[in-house]
Parts: C-alpha cells; structure tokens; sequence
C-alpha cells in the first residue's frame, strides 16, 4: 500500500502502517457510533432553533418557489395593456386590481420577484466574492499591498453610493444585469473589511503556524485555513447585502432608473405611487409592491441574524 | 539512553552563535544570544529552562518560522545535513519542514484547525510535499498512520474534528502527524503541557516508542525536569537565551555543574522524602530588553554574592574536564560541589539525583 505512495524510498520505511508494538490505544470513552459533528451540522441545528430566521427562511425559499414558477402560478400575463381596465380596483378577475396600463398587479408582482431575487442574490454574491478576493489578499499579504486595499475601500465608503450608483445607472443604461454590475461594484468594501479582519485573526492562529512548520506556503495557508475560516462571516455579511442590493434595486427602479419597462419589477411597480391620487384613492397599487420589499428584506434580515448567531463559536449551543 | 558515552560522527544538527532578537514596542528582546550545541542523529536531546528562556524561539529560528518582520534571526549557520538553515531560500526550507524536521506542538487543539477533519489535515501534511500522492492514497496513508500512534477506530476517527477527539488521542494525531514525511528531526515544544498527568504518561509512550521506531532525533522541550530525565539522552539548560549548562542526562541531574541547574533541581518537589518547603529560585527570571551584565543568572545566584567578577565579565560555556561532554557557563563551578552540599543539607535530602532511567 506505502510502497505506491511515494516513490521515493525513506520517507514510509519507518512506519510502515499498522499499529507501532507496544503503544498501548488511546483508552479515551467516546462513543463511535455518536455521528460526526461537522461545523456546518452544528451551525444547522442552531439556526433551526432560532425561530425568526427558520421563518425568514421558509419565507425566502417560498419567494424563490414562486420566482421559478411565475409562469404556472400567475393568473394573467403580465405584459398585457388593457387600457380599458385601467386602475381597476381588485375584483375576481384581478385579486389585486390593475395598474394604469390595465395590466393585473398580482401577475406582475410574481413575475417581480424575478427581478427581485435575481438582483439581491447575484450582486450580493459579486460584491461578497470581490470582497473576499481583496480581503484575503489585504489581510494576507499585509504591508503596501493592505494598506492600498484599505484606502479604497476607505474613499468607497466615504462616498454617498445612491447617487453614484444612480450617476453609473444612467450612464451605462439601465438594465438588470448594469444594476447588478453597479451594485456589486459599491457594496465590496463592506465584505472587503471583516474578511481582512478574519484573515488578520486567522493568520495568528496556532494552527496556522503548524501548518507553517508542515511546509505549507503562504498562498497555500490562505487558501486551505484562511479562506474557509472567512466563510461563516462572509455568509453572514453576503444575506444582509442581498437584502440591501433589493432595496437599492427597488429604489433604483422606483426613480425610474431600474429594469426597462415593461419587464415587471416591485420598485418599478411602486413608481406609480409617485403620484398622490394613487397614493390616497388607490392603495392596491402600491401596497402589495411596498409590503412585499419590505417582507422579503425583514425575512433575508431575520436570517442574517440567526446565521450570525448560529455560526458564532462562542455561542452556546 | 543507557550509554554515558558522548555521541560521536556527524551532528545531525550544527547551530553554531545562533540569535533571535524581537523588536518591540518596549525595545529590542534578546531572545535568543548566541548559543551554538549539537544534534546527533538519534538522540533525544531535552531542552530545559523558565519560560521565556528562549527554548521554542531556537526553534522557531531553526524551523524559519520566527513571525516577521518583528524578529530577526542572525547567526554564523545552521547545519542540518550540510544545509545552512540560516542561508536557505524559502522555497527550499518549506521542503525542509515538515517533512525533514516536524513540529509537535504544545496544545493539539489550537495546532489543528478545528473546522477541518484531522484525516484531512494529516493528508494534507503529506500532499504538501508530495502532489503525486492522490487522495486515496493520502487517505489510506493517515489512517495508517493514526493507526500507528493509537487511535482507536482509526477509519472512523479520519473523518471527525479536533473537538471529537479526547486531548490525549489529539495529540497521538499531532505525533502521527509529525511522522507523516518521515522526518529525521522532530522537535516536540513542550508536548504534554496541556494534557493531565496520566494521559501526558500514555502521550510519552508514544512518542518514545514512535521515536525509537522512526530512529529520527528528537529535540524535547520542556520545563519538566521528570520528563527530561526520563526521555533524553543529553540535556541542554537554557537561561536567558543562552545555554549555562549541558551533558548527558546523568552528568546534568547527577552532577551539575551551574547554579542554576541545581536551583532547578532543588526546587522539585519529591517523593521520596518529606520536605517541610520546597527551595525556590530568588527573584525573577531577567528582562531580555536589557539582561543583566556579565552572568545573566547573578542576581539570583547564592555563588555570586559579593564577586564582581559576576556582574563584570561574562562567563564562556566551557568544557569540565572528565569523561563526559560536560559543559558550563558559570565562573566558579569548581565550586558547585561544595554548593550543591549545602543546598542539599538545608533541604535534608541530596538533589542530585542519580537519575533512574
């Protein structure tokens, strides 16, 4: 069996497996059929008992459900511009009424979370993966290199990111794919600090200077101790910029600067209530779109919270 | 460990005017100040001495993993196998450690990483100096191995964390770990400090048994002057970065030969007399920013009262003449006989033991 690993001798001539004579077995009691506790396993079994978050989770996963099956669960198309059903209120046809263009708000609002969804998870994945690159490589590899990182992140976060953001959106043209670009591109900073303040704690740690003294590079190490060990605060971080990049999402839509029309998307939806007749007469309009943001980022929230609870290793279980 | 007689043929390891200095905040820490000994191969050399002596910083200095930029090692070389440590390129010490000279640490469960399986740790120390060797065969490999040290049930033991095992079984995986490469030097800081007496027992076994087996040398570090006795073959006594005293196992329990050995040594408590006090050593170890002038250790010395001599001129760790490779840094040892008399009369029991291997 050695004889395949290594075909340079030495190395596997002195013990050549099965137990050394004479080292009596470790006499410890530990029950072998107990099932292994994994990291991930025991965050798990916190965060179900934390009941918001498994709530919030439910929810989101619901949210999802509905994204993917819009087509089957929607009443009506969408897109259809029936002008002569213009600002009806709800009624059997339209459970939630129409909008100006006549088309049914509750189709719209399924077809919405699309938007909705796609936006929140793929920016907050860019923005977290950006982060956790510059991150590591500012915790890891310190001195010039960290400091640099640091400053931009520094002017990144000095500056109002709507406006910016808004500045970019209008320049590049608006689409969903430009929002998540934009996104991604003013919320890295904020996953950039804490991965490159778990790096600087990791990197201190025993096991890292063991793995130092096994002839592990430094590159290595960041790949095979740091970068895991970044990833419980990281999913932390990347749930709550999920819910944050959906509520820029919907404020970019709501100035008019979101997905193009006619593509349904909630902010876009709440556009509508820009004017203060809709706004007072006609609350079907803009209470399902409204309700529905603030739902889904309080859900996404709520699970960011349980996640920060279940993956903290001081908390009790 | 039953022949008196100096190892002779080549040293395995040659660390000759080796320091490590740290600068902080408070001044420059002398750590380590120029001390130079031998490895020979096989052995199992103890290395005693407070902490802050400078013990697991020569280490960390031979091993290349002195934190940077804060410490700053210099030295005229460090010969491992006609390699100068000290000269080396990064690229070629990495090869070096980890798979020539292995680190056992101290505490087993912050040295393995605990969101990983130890199998999988164990496997990587292997994969990190050899990519050829695949998974499975890694796999295979570490379970062999963990086998080797006894850990029961080692199939299923492969895939749990640090926080499954006992602390005895973490540090059988520590050992297997060290051994993984086949290593001709293992370094083992302090490896039964954090563990309790009985399992420290076992952990000792094993890593006697495992060192005999293996044939690699074995430098031993401790402030336990029970397992240094029981282990080593020679003993190196370190004091303020610097080594006072070093022999044989025999010679340095026996016969020493520096007051601060015999403070060691009279401070232990026993279990073959009773003792109303135990002595204990005057004072407090030195500040290493500024040690103090001529012989570090005068300020507490019983031998030093009233010789300027003491505080003046520093004294060279020089050769006792007699049939063993006995050395000593201290102005008077010639008069250490008389000194351990008296020390051994005000306890009512002779210290210097005749050391039962």
């Amino acid at each position: 069996m050695t004889d395949d690993l290594r075909p340079d001798e030495q190395a596997t001539d002195h013990v050549d497996g099965g137990p050394v004579p004479g080292i009596p077995p470790d006499q410890s009691e530990w029950d072998d059929s107990l099932p292994i506790q994994s990291p991930w396993r025991i965050a798990w079994r916190r965060f179900k008992r934390h009941r918001l978050a498994f709530g919030g989770l439910i929810f989101v996963i619901i949210l999802v459900a509905i994204a993917i099956l819009a087509p089957i669960l929607a009443p009506q198309d969408p897109n259809v511009v029936d002008v002569s059903a213009s600002r009806n209120p709800p009624s059997a046809d339209h459970l939630l009424g129409t909008d100006s263009a006549g088309r049914d708000v509750l189709s719209r609002l399924i077809f919405g979370s699309r938007v909705s969804l796609t936006v929140g998870v793929a920016a907050a994945l860019s923005a977290a993966g950006l982060g956790t690159l510059l991150g590591l490589l500012a915790g890891v590899a310190g001195g010039w290199i960290d400091a640099i990182i640091m400053r931009v992140v520094d002017v990144f976060l000095s500056f109002p990111s709507l406006m910016l953001i808004l500045l970019l959106v209008a320049v590049l043209g608006p689409s969903v794919v430009t929002i998540i670009v934009v996104i991604a591109f003013f919320e890295w900073p904020t996953a950039c600090r804490i991965v490159r303040q778990m790096a600087l704690s990791i990197k201190e740690q025993d096991f890292v200077l063991a793995a130092r003294a096994t002839g592990s590079s430094r590159w290595r190490i960041m790949r095979k101790h740091v970068a895991p060990g970044v990833l419980s605060p990281l999913t932390v971080v990347a749930t709550l910029l999920s819910a944050g990049a959906i509520l820029l999402e919907a404020a970019l839509s709501f100035l008019g600067l979101g997905v193009k029309q006619p593509q349904a998307s909630w902010g876009g939806m709440l556009e509508e209530a820009q004017s203060l007749t809709i706004l007072k007469e006609m609350p079907w309009l803009w209470i399902p779109p409204g309700a529905i943001i603030a739902l889904t980022v309080l859900a996404i929230n709520f699970i960011g919270d349980g996640l920060r609870d279940a993956l903290d290793p001081r908390q009790q279980m | 460990m039953d022949s008196q007689t100096t190892p002779t043929g080549e040293p395995l390891l040659s660390v000759r005017n080796l320091s490590t200095t740290f600068s902080t905040e408070t001044g420059l820490v002398q750590a380590v100040r120029n001390v130079s000994w031998e490895l020979y191969p096989g052995e199992i050399l103890g290395v005693v001495g407070e902490s802050g002596s400078g013990k697991s910083v020569t280490m960390a200095s031979i091993m290349g993993v002195v934190p940077k930029p804060a410490g700053k090692v210099s030295g005229d070389s460090v010969m491992f196998e006609g390699r100068d440590l000290l000269k080396l390129p990064p690229r070629e010490m990495r090869k070096i450690r980890g798979r020539e000279i292995t680190m056992i640490f101290q505490d087993p469960m912050t040295a393995f990483n605990p969101v990983k399986t130890i199998g999988h740790q164990i496997a990587e120390a292997i994969r990190v100096h050899d990519r050829r060797v695949s998974r499975k065969a890694a796999r295979a490999r570490s379970i062999e191995l963990l086998a080797s040290v006894g850990v029961p049930s080692p199939e299923a033991r492969y895939s749990q964390f640090p926080h499954e095992y006992s602390g005895g079984m973490r540090q059988r995986a520590m050992i297997a770990m060290a051994i993984a490469n086949g290593p001709k030097l293992i370094i083992a800081d302090e490896p039964t400090t954090a563990l309790d007496v009985t399992i420290q027992a076992q952990v000792l076994d094993v890593l006697k048994l495992i060192q005999a087996e293996t044939g690699a040398a074995t430098i031993l570090i401790t402030h336990d002057l029970g397992l240094i006795s029981e282990m080593s073959d020679r003993v190196l006594v370190m004091y303020a970065g610097k080594v006072v005293e070093s022999s044989d196992v025999f010679s340095v329990f026996g016969n020493p030969q520096h007051p601060y050995t015999l403070g060691l040594l009279a401070s232990l408590p026993r279990i073959d007399t009773r003792l109303d006090s135990l002595l204990s050593i005057p004072g407090q170890p030195p500040s290493l920013t500024s040690p103090p002038p001529g012989c570090a250790f005068h300020p507490r010395c019983e031998l030093s009262r009233g010789r300027s001599e003491c505080w003046t001129a520093e004294p060279p760790l020089v050769q006792i003449a007699g049939p063993t490779d006995h050395t000593t840094a201290c102005h008077f040892f010639t008069e250490m006989d008389t000194e351990a008399g008296r020390v051994s009369a005000m306890l009512g029991v002779d210290v210097r033991s005749k050391a039962e291997s």
